[in-house]
């Protein structure tokens, strides 16, 4: 009973601690980060390994989840006649919903994994520790470029991923179920709003972009630096990541559209 | 590159009472230890008694419990983030694995100091970084991956990295472990030479005492968290210090034990409780 009660104190103090200093080190990145400006670059090569890098599998899969939402749309919609507002659905699932959300779980699992075994690793190689005695600050010239090319990707993959699921729909609906074109692009048009869907919909995919870039970073700075260490905190990533965009994106579509 | 405040005979580093812990493990308890200028300073002990924390500490990358730690006049500890990086600057650290940038070339490791804290020319960086590598034998390897390099050469490359900036002081963390005879030679040498020729101060953090004791000026022997022996090399082979000689002779057993604590081994193979072996 008593060590079961320990286990639990000291379970609750390793959470609040890792939870201190992930944010200690989100404060320390944004302290830093005046620096990059002059060296624009840094982000930009980030932008390419997490943003560029993760295109294929975000286009990929917007096509896939824009044609199944076609074709899901189409069989509930055409019961009641009302298959022409099929572009509605498909637009307003992806730029309200799964755009965000998808492509943030995606990016958790190609690009967040990525950062945190390479910080990991770097760290496991000593390579910060070496910065450090190089008088090179590794928050501001290794984590902060990646934190912010995180935050930058994750929007744009979000809208690329909502834009070719939108095709996607429209290949299905049209394309194979004959749906009407002009009522498939003239409703959607209508029907989505710049600020209520778009704006919302880019809001939680920077909300995503920031914090799955930072438990991506922060899982990577603070893992034990071992290969075993480095494996752990790679699914820490993934699964705490996963977990905190689909607890999130709860919480801001209440807050967005819940009224 | 001396501080204003600091007198030219002054030690490099001064360390006092320093006490240094990890969990509930002590590391040091209460050791003093003066690093001279221009010399090559030798710390050396068992492993695990805490020779590479002595380096971080010097570094500022740990915080001691109690105790100070300064280097050139500069209390270390309570430097804060923008002169402790100051006086990085200042420092060279060859790290025992070489700790080189993977995503990198062999030639733009080398650089990397350089183009984080000079603006000086590509031309003026190519110069130097080629005078480096030169000195360490490598500057056929500079479009080399660090992947592509036997450790002898990682750690050499290392060395002209650290060297880069033209330090005050190197610290090796352990230089010569699992070095080939050729590369340990080289190395023996090339610490040795680059110490006077660029007028630095150097600690040599080790337990290979031959290759050590050759070009160590002075040498602090630690164990059990204090300094139990110091001197010049002929001082501590003639030292009467039971620990000294046990680890310069390389003897099993004597004041460090051979066997890690543990219960009576005929109890153990019986697996019989305490005291019931006899």
């Amino acid at each position: 009973m008593l060590d079961s009660l320990q286990s639990l104190g000291r379970k609750a103090l390793n959470f609040f601690q890792r939870l201190g200093r992930g944010h200690i080190l989100l404060l320390q990145i944004l302290a830093g980060s005046h620096t990059l400006l002059p060296r624009f670059g840094l982000v930009i090569t980030q932008v390419f390994s997490v943003g560029v890098l993760s295109l294929l599998i975000i286009l990929v899969s917007g096509l896939f989840v824009g044609m199944v939402l076609g074709l899901q749309g189409y069989n509930t919609l055409v019961d009641f006649g009302a298959e022409e507002s099929l572009g509605v659905v498909v637009s307003l699932s992806l730029v309200r919903e799964l755009g965000p959300v998808v492509s943030a779980l995606l990016f958790a699992g190609r690009a967040g994994s990525a950062l945190t075994a390479e910080i990991g690793l770097m760290k496991a190689t000593e390579q910060l520790s070496a910065m450090e005695m190089m008088a090179v600050d590794p928050v501001r010239r290794v984590l902060a470029p990646r934190f912010w090319a995180g935050v930058i990707s994750m929007p744009l993959l979000a809208a690329i991923f909502s834009a070719v699921g939108v095709i996607g729909g429209y290949f299905v609906g049209v394309g194979l179920l004959g749906v009407d074109e002009g009522a498939y692009w003239s409703q959607m048009q209508a029907k989505v709003d710049l600020h209520e869907d778009i704006y919302n919909g880019v809001i939680k995919s920077i909300v995503f972009g920031v914090v799955v870039t930072w438990i991506a970073i922060f899982e990577g700075n603070d893992a034990v630096p071992t290969s075993e260490g480095v494996s752990r905190a790679t699914t820490r990533t993934v699964v705490h990541s996963s977990l905190a965009v689909l607890g999130l994106d709860f919480i801001l579509t209440a807050l967005m559209f819940g009224d | 590159m001396t501080d204003n405040n600091s007198p030219v005979d002054a030690p490099l580093v001064k360390i006092r009472n320093l006490s240094f812990s990890r969990g509930s493990h002590r590391i040091f308890d209460g050791i003093d230890l003066d690093i001279q200028r221009g010399k090559v300073t030798a710390i050396m002990g068992p492993s695990g008694t805490g020779k590479t924390t002595l380096l971080r500490l010097i570094g500022g990358q740990l915080r001691p419990d109690v105790g100070t730690v300064e280097v050139d006049g500069q209390s270390v500890p309570q430097l804060g983030h923008n002169k402790l990086y100051q006086l990085r600057k200042r420092m060279g650290m060859l790290f025992q694995n070489g700790a080189l940038l993977t995503d990198i070339n062999v030639f733009e490791n080398v650089a990397f100091p350089l183009r984080e804290h000079t603006r000086l020319s590509d031309r003026l960086i190519r110069t130097l970084v080629l005078m480096k590598l030169e000195a360490v034998g490598l500057r056929g390897a500079r479009d080399l991956m660090p992947s592509e390099l036997s450790g002898g050469m990682a750690r050499r490359v290392a060395l002209a990295r650290a060297v880069v900036m033209d330090p005050m002081i190197m610290m090796y963390d352990e230089p010569f472990t699992g070095q080939d005879p050729i590369s340990m030679g080289v190395l023996v040498r090339l610490i040795r030479s680059l110490n006077d020729a660029l007028g630095l101060s150097s600690i040599i953090v080790s337990h290979d005492i031959q290759e050590t004791a050759a070009i160590a000026d002075y040498i602090y022997l630690l164990s059990g968290g204090k300094v139990v022996a110091e001197g010049t090399t002929d001082d501590l082979y003639k030292s009467e210090s039971a620990w000294a000689q046990q680890f310069l002779q390389g003897e099993p057993d004597g004041p460090v034990p051979f066997h890690y604590p543990a219960r009576d081994f005929t109890e153990d193979m019986l697996d019989l409780p305490a005291g019931e072996a006899n």
